[in-house]
């Protein structure tokens, strides 16, 4: 786990968002994504910091933050690509360009690159099966995906 | 005049905003401001989107690009001539076809959940009044008794949309009977299921339809409090929504007093955050209190104790949008529709090797044969049909045989598969089914909670299994293993989710049992998926011993004098491909 030290406006800023929420326990999903939001990620001082606000345990917390997969314990990269999986995707070839992926940025899943520039996940139908395979950097679509379409993608994004 | 252009999610990955607004330009440039150009749900078509449809004359323009813009105008708009090159054209007899009632692909679809998704402005409530919108509501609260409601449910016959396929009326009456000082109604809008988009279509392009439904729901079974629960991963149906609440709220329609009736009801949204099993209704219960989203055992159902204890209604979307429309035409109406026991229309997502991907509904009981051949226009390339996935992760692999059962809840569930939420995924030859068996294992493997042990051990070890079979290794003890494990977690999961899982791969022992066998007793597999099984062979016929394959090769399995045929060391190949991409000769292949 990465550990940082959580500087005093940061802290405030998530008391000010657990209080908008009541800091009720009920809340922590919709506190967590929110927090998200603005953080980008979830580390363990931050999760401490909510546990306190809304008066839970940290495991609750925890347990939250690893159960649903929105929520991150890594930071991401600049750009987060997100190759779909979905069973659409994954029977015209999903398998393949994600493979591809991995070897032209050198990391697998769930990973970020040194440099910070790209992280890789995969999700589970963007809902444009019609486009199919279906790659997400960003908020941007990018539909019927190829292996040799990958490094002219990834070069969009390193110039 | 109307310009619809489709701003459902495959056709905004194409561009279908930048379309709107070239297409808006262009009606300003070339003087015909009082055109509108309107931003509507998805009309169902994906494979040839971006799509946009002029009104009233009905014209169909299929894979538009925002540089067609000035074409449609010019011609379209002011000459009324049909742009002929945008035109779908029929793959039979190559005839352009304006009108989207005489395409294949619509021709044998029957829209009444999705009756409004393509044809109206989702944002504006105007438009949704306009087509009848908010007066099934209406006739409820002035004219019906909440007992008369729930009756009219039950006699329409409508069963739940998001699976499992529980009369919905029955549904309602229990929630009716359990007293409490507050009581609540839930939409499911947490669709996990990879490969179905029928929910977010319906919210994206109709979300009213919902919201009137849900207040409906309310009134039948005491509610006053409404609650969306919805993935995270959809935020252009969380927008459409928040605008959709914003605007009933507004008009009255939300919010006390309802149509001076003295009833109140209001809506909240609650946002899930990736986990398939929270679709699930005592999951999902517990995720918007905020926990972790595992299922508990029911009984106690959520119609007793649901959200905060309190008695709660859970409804899929797609239940929902029905629900109006059977108001307004009456339960006789809607009940002639489908077979005897699966009334009404289904929406599928149509995906995989085919020709027409898309979202369509059709009437129960057709068969797969025709919405495969007639709607989805067949395999794609020419190739032959495999297999058809229904019901995602809980359900099965239909082959040939099935194609003319006629689809209802029951006959799937015969069949080895069942509904599911309505994904519809069509393979041809090149998918192998103990891959796709093992594909959908890793998606309950990582979704399972961990609750029960049973299907989190369980799963993880038939996922083994067939990694082990993948890879080459699988004995004949290993096939037994596999059933006798599918039975046991079918049997003693807690939840919807567990019990179910191993589906996949029943249903493809059942029906490609043979498949299993070759990749067990003879280390093949035929549609060349599996890596492990596959060997690169050099044909010395073809070879002219060029070295380029040998030169290339990153672990020298290659060998052969120069201008000789080479061979590959199969023991040292790791099977990169890279050898087949550098041979110019076509001599390397993979058996």
């Amino acid at each position: 786990m990465i550990k940082v030290k959580l500087a005093e406006d940061k802290i405030n800023k998530i008391k000010e968002i657990c209080a908008s929420f009541g800091n009720k326990g009920g809340e922590a999903i919709n506190v967590l994504h929110k927090v998200q939001g603005e953080f980008g990620y979830l580390p363990a001082e931050v999760q401490e910091v909510i546990a306190n606000e809304l008066n839970v345990s940290v495991a609750t917390i925890y347990g939250i933050v690893t159960f649903y997969s929105f929520f991150t314990m890594i930071p991401k990269g600049d750009h987060p690509i997100s190759i779909c999986m979905g069973t659409a995707c994954y029977v015209r070839g999903s398998e393949k360009v994600l493979d591809e992926f991995k070897r032209q940025l050198k990391i697998s899943i769930g990973e970020t690159t040194p440099d910070g520039k790209f992280s890789l996940n995969c999700l589970r139908c963007v809902g444009a099966c019609g486009l199919a395979p279906v790659v997400l950097i960003g908020e941007k679509v990018y539909g019927r995906v190829t292996t040799d379409k990958v490094k002219e993608i990834i070069g969009e994004y390193n110039a | 005049m109307h310009l619809l252009v489709c701003g459902g999610t495959g056709c905004s990955a194409s561009q279908s905003a930048k379309i709107v607004e070239n297409l808006q330009l262009e009606l300003k440039r070339q003087g015909q401001e009082d055109v509108q150009v309107i931003l509507t749900g998805c009309f169902g078509f994906c494979e040839k989107g971006p799509i946009v449809k002029v009104m009233p004359d009905n014209t169909f323009y299929t894979e538009v690009k925002p540089e067609d813009a000035g074409e449609i105008v010019a011609e379209h708009v002011i000459k009324g001539r049909k742009v002929t090159r945008l035109l779908y054209t029929d793959p039979e007899n190559k005839e352009h076809i304006s009108d989207s009632k005489h395409m294949g692909f619509y021709k044998k679809q029957l829209r009444i959940a999705l009756r409004n998704c393509g044809f109206i402005d989702p944002e504006n409530i105007d438009e949704y009044v306009a087509n009848d919108g908010y007066a099934a509501v209406a006739k409820v609260l002035t004219e019906m008794s909440a007992e008369q409601v729930i009756e009219e449910i039950k006699l329409s016959g409508l069963r739940g949309r998001g699976g499992g396929g529980f009369p919905t009326g029955l549904k309602w009456e229990i929630a009716s009977k359990n007293h409490a000082d507050q009581k609540y109604v839930v939409c499911n809008a947490d669709e996990g299921d990879p490969g179905a988009f029928m929910d977010r279509s319906i919210l994206e392009g109709d979300p009213h339809s919902v919201i009137e439904a849900m207040t409906i729901n309310g009134f039948a079974i005491g509610a006053t409090k409404g609650l969306i629960y919805i993935r995270a991963e959809y935020p252009l149906a969380i927008h459409r929504l928040q605008i959709a609440i914003g605007q009933a709220r507004e008009y009255g329609l939300l919010g006390k007093n309802i149509f001076g009736s003295g009833f109140d009801f209001d809506i909240e949204l609650r946002y899930g955050a990736g986990a398939f099993v929270c679709g699930e209704e005592t999951a999902l219960i517990h995720s918007m209190e905020g926990l972790r989203g595992e299922p508990t055992f029911k009984p106690p159902f959520p119609a007793q104790s649901g959200y905060l204890g309190k008695p709660t209604n859970v409804n899929n979307v797609e239940t929902y949008a029905n629900i109006p429309i059977i108001i307004l035409k009456g339960a006789n109406w809607f009940n002639k529709i489908g077979t005897e026991k699966s009334k009404g229309t289904k929406v599928f997502a149509l995906a995989g090797q085919i020709n027409n991907v898309g979202l369509i509904e059709v009437p129960m009981g057709i068969t797969l044969r025709e919405v495969i051949y007639e709607i989805g226009g067949g395999i794609k390339n020419g190739r032959a049909f495999k297999a058809v996935q229904t019901g995602g992760p809980s359900g099965g692999c239909l082959t040939e045989k099935h194609l003319d059962t006629p689809i209802d809840y029951d006959n799937l569930i015969a069949a080895g598969s069942m509904m599911g939420s309505g994904g519809m995924v069509v393979m041809d030859d090149t998918s192998c089914m103990v891959s796709i068996a093992k594909f959908y294992l890793e998606f309950t493997v990582e979704e399972s909670c961990g609750k029960c042990t049973p299907c989190r051990v369980g799963n993880k070890r038939l996922h083994e299994i067939l990694e082990k079979i993948t890879k080459g290794n699988g004995t004949m003890e290993d096939l037994d293993a596999l059933r006798n494990l599918a039975a046991v977690i079918k049997d003693t999961a807690l939840c919807g989710l567990g019990q179910t899982s191993p589906n996949p791969v029943l249903s493809t022992l059942d029906n490609f049992g043979d498949e299993y066998l070759e990749h067990v007793k003879d280390k093949k597999c035929r549609a060349g998926v599996c890596k492990s099984l596959m060997k690169y062979v050099i044909d010395p016929e073809a070879c002219v011993g060029c070295t380029a394959c040998a030169r290339n090769c990153p672990v020298n399995a290659i060998a052969g004098e120069k201008k000789m045929p080479h061979v590959i060391n199969t023991e040292l190949c790791i099977k990169c491909g890279a050898c087949i991409e550098r041979c110019k000769f076509n001599a390397i292949s993979i058996k």
